[in-house]
């Protein structure tokens, strides 16, 4: 048993809040049953978001997966009873900021349905690896506050880890949902905690409570009692009631004596500690098979009527449980998840109860009154003394408020774990702990925009030398193209001079105009055309040779022959190519519609349509930019006239293929290639499409107001829309029926 | 005579001693490039945007270490780069030239209307940092993230389709703010303020 | 109903920083009562005075800077350092050395820093200085004699005529304060010699003992409360006994330690002016150093400057260096291996 002497150690600074525990203690924990609606945020973790892998629509079952982890720093999410999922959007979340973010909303259908599961029942037999496995698929995240993926912390740690440290000291005021917990299930809380020993193997394990709760702690040493751990390793150690003993850091220093170091993790100095409410859902999720769908959470508050604790599923909006502790609306002054220490304000009642959401803390005017003004900072050095992380509370006041980053930085502000003890005793009730939390969000940015400041400059860096060099090419091959002119230039003078010098061979012939649809043919035809172009100076050269009667003749005479036996040489070989390529084609033509032939009828259609909706916007845009006579109208002009080639390519190539080839109807290929079409798509494009109408008659009326020479263009740029907006309505419809 | 002589050699021995450290500091101790540019250069913002009327961060670093330039000609890095380089420098901050631009309250990045946009390159040539995307008569898009917010694209692009549009908070770049005068919210007073300036 | 939305915590200990104020002025009510019953009735005059034109001051400066002036004077910053420079004078003072010194206290020394908060240096004690520096005569010779060797105590109206009016009689109330005789007399006589002097009694300095013994209960009594820490204190004294062990134990030549100890402001210094945080270090080292430095320089100034008594100039000496000592002093902060020393400043 666990009764042997344990030396506790002390942290610095801390204080003794008023702890209104007894309230939500006096009656046992009650179901806060299913709600009428289920809200669950994708992000109740620390980590990736969960990916949901739900529709709207779908039924669902309690306990069904309904977003799966992303990466290793994430867990899963599941359904906490059964229901049809109603909707995925973003909507508000627990937050300090009140922001929103993705929802998945289940309407329960009141039958809490659980869906297929079984536990592990031999867990001191199985495997750590595949009990952490169990963990992480069962969506296990710390349920003390900051939601850490409870597996991460399991996973093999590179350390040797001594000691397991199980966080129940709950020394936030207000909170009672760990004591209930350990009073009402202390056989499951100390069966999850065997298994964390089984996983971790650590020399001893201590779960540490504060001694606020003696009923706490004879349930869980009476529960001890029936525990299959016969090493002894697991020990309950009552420590001194003060806050913040229940901060990882601070319980680590009070059980061990060890302090973390600063940027580090326990495991560093091999500690892991796990909160008691993650052990109980380990429990669940191992030995009873069952996620983690729903926790305990502490309502209370003096709106309340009744503080108390309710088992709660996950997602259930706050306005439920208020109203099953009779929230009195006019009281309420203040709307806190979490504890008056640490815990953020709430906006709406609306916001779902998540897998961190300890306690909802309904207070009215007298218990949590509105702030006092702030007053002069006298530096009394009160927030030094309460501070358990031993910095400087007051200098780090002054830096932050005048934004000296620097110091803020170097007076360790990093190592702040916003306890709010500073803030608490502080007479002049400065809101010191929100500056604190300006000056990290400031130096977060700032490492990010020099982060980002320093790519630019590397990007623009990049970019000037890359110009450099561009230059500098297009200098050298000026150059060369400049004397290169120049040779011709004197060569041309030298065959003029030269007379009857005459070319015998037609190399016309074997240039057809072949299109090379195959890369090797490509190449083929740029070997044949080299050749070509080697022959063709080559005979030059000899025709200059012989004109000058230079005795080179002859060595020109068998490059003349050698470029001509090249010449053909590609040639036979592109005949020989297409041969190929054509028995090839014969049997596998079919195929190659399928997998992309650039040139299907109904892609060409697309093209075109494209092109003439390119070619519309551009004439507007001209039509626009004339009428105001801007000066872009050059650029403009230069646009419709690309668009209007680019249209005139796309119907050309159309034709010619719908000529050419006995492809069956378009209107079937479509139907078959293009998935059928989206209502909802089809009636954006009406609306934009209306849009584009009214823009365009909007100016086509103006233009005609100010009797501008451009009416003619805007009106059949409008007459365009219209028929386009027909179309597309036609489209509509027809999908719609 | 003598005294005359040996005080001289005494000077040139001097002389030559302390050249001889002079010189081996020189070397031993050489810096390479012009260092005060270089912490210029790391407080100016890197938009590159050229408001300063330099071509980029780096010249204008230049200019201000040569004592050539004031320092309170970049918009994007506003009152706190000036009182930076006012800090290196130990000049006196001088309030933003408003001839260069204005300092904007929050950060922009540039996003193009693709649809509208007709492909014609001249953005991506403005973009000093290579944050545009695209090809001639191709549909060109932003890096967002690249993007420094610089607007050299909107002036080149000849149908308007780029738009400036702050950088949206997300839930990962939230933070609280410097606790303000009034919780606008509730109108709840938290901290002191003159007189006659209560909102 | 609409929602408060602050940022954690919610809960804060109830109390303000007049709360503090409030504490210290209740802290110093013995050695008030001490001071009265050995010295007259001069120092609740001037207690008075000062009190009144600071307040008045503090309200005048507020409406010209535009702040709020009810919220601050609520503070009783201006009530402190008014009492606190009221006692430091001699309660014979004249009116307007009284009303100078707190002018300045409170228009230069607080207000054109920043006001509250803000002020570099103790304001009591700049006003103090101010007027010893500026007025010397005055401020050496009015200091009553105590009460049991006078032959008739000195009552309320005679202070205020002593005070406001007829300086010329003053001689016949006044005499130089232990420390001061003791200094003089030293170099001519033994201390055998210069302790028959009536001023010291049969004890160690007739009145001054209880005096300070008052001040020190006070000062515990704020401990107790925990509005300041033991650093400051504790360092100063011991720094004081020990420099004056060290030179003074030849008592023929230097003033005793318990003289030291017991006479002079030195239990005010320690428990109420050197611990005024806003100028003070607030590191726990530097709080120690900042006090030994105090302590340093009040027996440096009392055995060999011009000056008897030295609170003032010690401390505002250790003033100038207090944001430097906090730089070099910095705490270790939790899960580091070693406390930073000194910190980024400007190159």
């Amino acid at each position: 048993m666990s009764l042997l002497h344990f030396e506790l150690h002390d942290f610095r600074g801390g204080i003794h809040p008023e702890e209104h525990k007894h309230q939500s203690t006096e009656l046992p924990i009650a179901s806060a049953g299913i709600p009428s609606v289920i809200v669950l945020p994708i992000g109740q973790h620390i980590g990736a978001p969960s990916s949901p892998v739900v529709k709207i629509g779908d039924k669902v079952l309690k306990g069904q997966i309904i977003a799966e982890p992303q990466g290793f720093v994430s867990t899963a999410l599941h359904a906490p009873t059964s229901g049809t999922i109603s909707a995925i959007e973003p909507r508000p979340i627990p937050h300090a900021s009140g922001m929103s973010d993705l929802c998945i909303e289940i309407t329960p259908d009141g039958e809490d349905t659980w869906i297929e599961h079984h536990g592990v029942k031999d867990y001191l037999d199985t495997a750590p690896a595949e009990l952490v496995n169990i963990i992480q698929h069962s969506g296990v995240a710390g349920l003390g506050g900051a939601g850490f993926p409870s597996h991460i912390k399991l996973n093999a740690p590179a350390e040797k880890i001594t000691t397991l440290i199980i966080n129940a000291a709950e020394c936030e005021p207000y909170i009672t949902a760990d004591d209930m917990l350990m009073r009402e299930h202390a056989d499951q809380v100390i069966k999850g905690i065997e298994i964390l020993v089984h996983i971790l193997n650590p020399d001893r394990c201590l779960i540490g409570v504060e001694d606020n709760k003696p009923e706490a702690i004879n349930a869980l040493n009476k529960a001890m009692g029936t525990t299959r751990d016969d090493t002894h390793k697991i020990h309950v150690v009552p420590v001194p009631t003060k806050y913040p003993s229940g901060g990882e850091k601070q319980l680590i220093q009070i059980l061990t004596g060890k302090e973390v170091p600063a940027g580090g993790i326990p495991a560093d100095i091999g500690v892991v500690c796990q909160n008691i409410g993650t052990a109980h859902a380990i429990h669940n999720a191992v030995v009873l098979g069952q996620p983690l769908v729903s926790r305990i959470t502490t309502v209370t508050g003096k709106a309340c009527a009744q503080p108390r604790n309710y088992q709660t599923l996950l997602g259930t909006p706050i306005s439920h449980l208020l109203k099953l502790a009779g929230v009195d609306h006019n009281q309420m002054n203040r709307l806190i998840m979490g504890g008056p220490m640490m815990g953020f304000t709430l906006q709406s009642e609306d916001i779902p109860i998540i897998k961190t959401t300890n306690c909802i803390l309904a207070a009215n005017h007298e218990e949590l009154p509105n702030p006092e003004l702030a007053q002069p900072c006298i530096r009394c050095g009160m927030c030094t003394e309460a501070c358990p992380a031993q910095l400087l509370p007051q200098q780090l006041y002054w830096f932050a408020k005048s934004s000296n980053l620097e110091q803020v930085e170097a007076h360790n502000i990093a190592d702040c774990i916003e306890c709010g003890a500073c803030s608490y005793v502080c007479p002049s009730n400065i809101p010191l702990v929100q500056y604190y939390r300006f000056a990290k969000g400031e130096i977060r940015q700032a490492n990010a925009d020099k982060i980002k400041s320093d790519r630019a400059k590397e990007r623009f860096e990049t970019r000037l030398a890359r110009q450099e060099r561009e230059a500098a090419e297009k200098e050298a091959k000026r150059k060369a193209r400049a004397e290169a002119a120049a040779k011709k230039q004197a060569e041309k003078k030298a065959a003029a001079e030269a007379s009857g010098a005459s070319t015998n061979t037609d190399s016309s012939s074997t240039t057809s105009s072949t299109e090379a649809p195959l890369p090797d043919m490509a190449l083929l035809q740029k070997k044949l055309d080299a050749a070509k172009t080697a022959v063709e100076k080559s005979k030059e050269k000899l025709a200059a040779a012989e004109a000058e009667g230079s005795d080179k003749a002859e060595l020109f005479k068998n490059a003349v022959e050698k470029s001509q036996q090249k010449m053909k040489d590609a040639a036979k070989a592109i005949a020989d190519a297409r041969k190929q390529m054509k028995a090839s084609e014969n049997t596998s033509s079919s195929h190659a519609n399928e997998k992309g032939d650039p040139n299907t009828p109904e892609r060409l259609k697309n093209k075109l349509e494209l092109a003439e909706s390119r070619l519309t916007t551009a004439e507007e845009r001209l039509a626009a930019a004339q009428a105001e006579n801007s000066d872009k109208v050059d650029a403009y002009m230069t646009a419709v006239n690309a668009q209007k080639e680019r249209v005139q390519a796309a119907k050309d190539a159309l034709n010619s293929v719908l000529a050419n080839s006995n492809t069956p109807p378009i209107n079937e290929t479509a139907s078959v290639a293009k998935p059928s079409p989206n209502i909802e798509q089809l009636e954006q494009k009406v609306r934009a499409a209306q849009t584009r109408v009214d823009k365009a008659s909007e100016r086509l009326e103006m233009a005609k107001a100010q009797g501008m020479d451009t009416i003619d263009a805007l009106q059949l740029g409008l007459d365009k829309q219209k028929s386009k907006l027909a179309d597309a309505k036609k489209q509509l419809e027809e999908a719609q029926s | 005579m003598t005294p005359v002589l040996i005080a001289v050699l005494a000077l040139v021995g001097l002389s030559i001693v302390f050249g001889g450290i002079l010189g081996f500091a020189a070397i031993r101790f050489k810096v390479e490039g012009n260092p005060v540019v270089e912490q210029i250069d790391a407080l100016l913002p890197q938009t590159q945007c050229g408001q300063c009327s330099y071509p980029g961060c780096r010249p204008y670093a230049e200019a201000i270490a040569n004592g050539e330039e004031k320092i309170n000609k970049c918009p994007p890095g506003g009152e706190s780069t000036i009182h930076a380089i006012a800090d290196l420098l130990g000049v006196e901050p001088e309030p933003l030239d408003a001839e260069h631009g204005e300092e904007k309250e929050s950060k922009m990045v540039a996003v193009i209307r693709e649809d509208e946009c007709i492909g014609c390159t001249k953005c991506i040539q403005a973009c000093p940092v290579d944050a545009i995307l695209g090809a001639a008569k191709q549909m060109h898009t932003v890096i967002e993230d690249e993007c420094t917010g610089c607007d050299l694209c909107l002036d080149p692009c000849p149908v308007d389709c780029i738009d400036m549009v702050p950088v949206a908070t997300t839930l990962q770049s939230w933070h609280w703010e410097a606790p303000k005068a009034f919780d606008p919210a509730t109108n709840h007073q938290i901290i002191a303020t003159d007189r006659g300036q209560a909102a | 109903m609409k929602l408060l939305n602050i940022s954690s915590p919610h809960a804060t200990r109830p109390g303000t920083t007049g709360g503090v104020m409030q504490q210290v002025l209740l802290a110093m009510l013995p050695g008030i009562a001490a001071l009265t019953y050995f010295f007259g009735m001069g120092h609740i005059i001037q207690i008075a005075l000062a009190v009144i034109v600071a307040v008045g001051a503090e309200a005048a400066v507020l409406y010209i800077r535009k702040k709020p002036i009810g919220f601050f004077l609520k503070d009783y910053s201006a009530v402190v350092t008014a009492v606190l420079l009221a006692l430091a004078l001699p309660p014979l003072t004249p009116w307007w050395i009284t009303i100078v010194a707190t002018l300045f206290a409170i228009v230069v020394a607080k207000h054109l820093y920043g006001g509250l908060g803000q002020n570099p240096f103790n304001p009591a004690m700049i006003g103090f200085a101010l007027v010893l520096i500026s007025f010397p005569v005055p401020m050496t010779t009015s200091w009553t004699a105590p009460t049991p060797i006078l032959e008739n105590a000195i009552g309320f109206s005679d202070a205020v005529t002593l005070i406001f009016s007829q300086r010329e009689t003053i001689d016949a109330y006044t005499m130089a304060t232990p420390l001061d005789l003791y200094k003089h007399k030293v170099a001519v006589a033994t201390a055998d010699e210069i302790t028959l002097d009536p001023i010291f009694g049969s004890g160690i300095a007739l009145g001054w003992e209880w005096v300070n013994i008052a001040f020190l209960i006070g000062g515990l009594y704020l401990l107790w409360r925990k509005i300041f820490t033991w650093h400051i204190p504790v360092s100063y004294l011991a720094a004081l006994t020990a420099c004056s062990i060290l030179f003074g134990w030849d008592s023929d030549r230097f003033v005793p330690t318990s003289l030291h100890i017991l006479a002079g402001a030195t239990m005010l210094g320690a428990f109420f002016i050197a611990t005024d945080p806003v100028t003070a270090s607030t590191t726990p080292l530097g709080k120690l150093i900042y006090g030994a430095g105090i302590g340093l320089f009040i027996y440096v100034i009392r055995a060999w400057g011009t000056y008897p008594d030295a609170i003032a100039f010690a401390v505002l000496l250790m003033n100038f260096a207090a944001p430097f000592i906090d730089q070099y002093t910095q705490p270790r902060t939790y899960g580091h291996a070693k406390a930073k020393r000194g910190l980024p400043g400007k190159e």
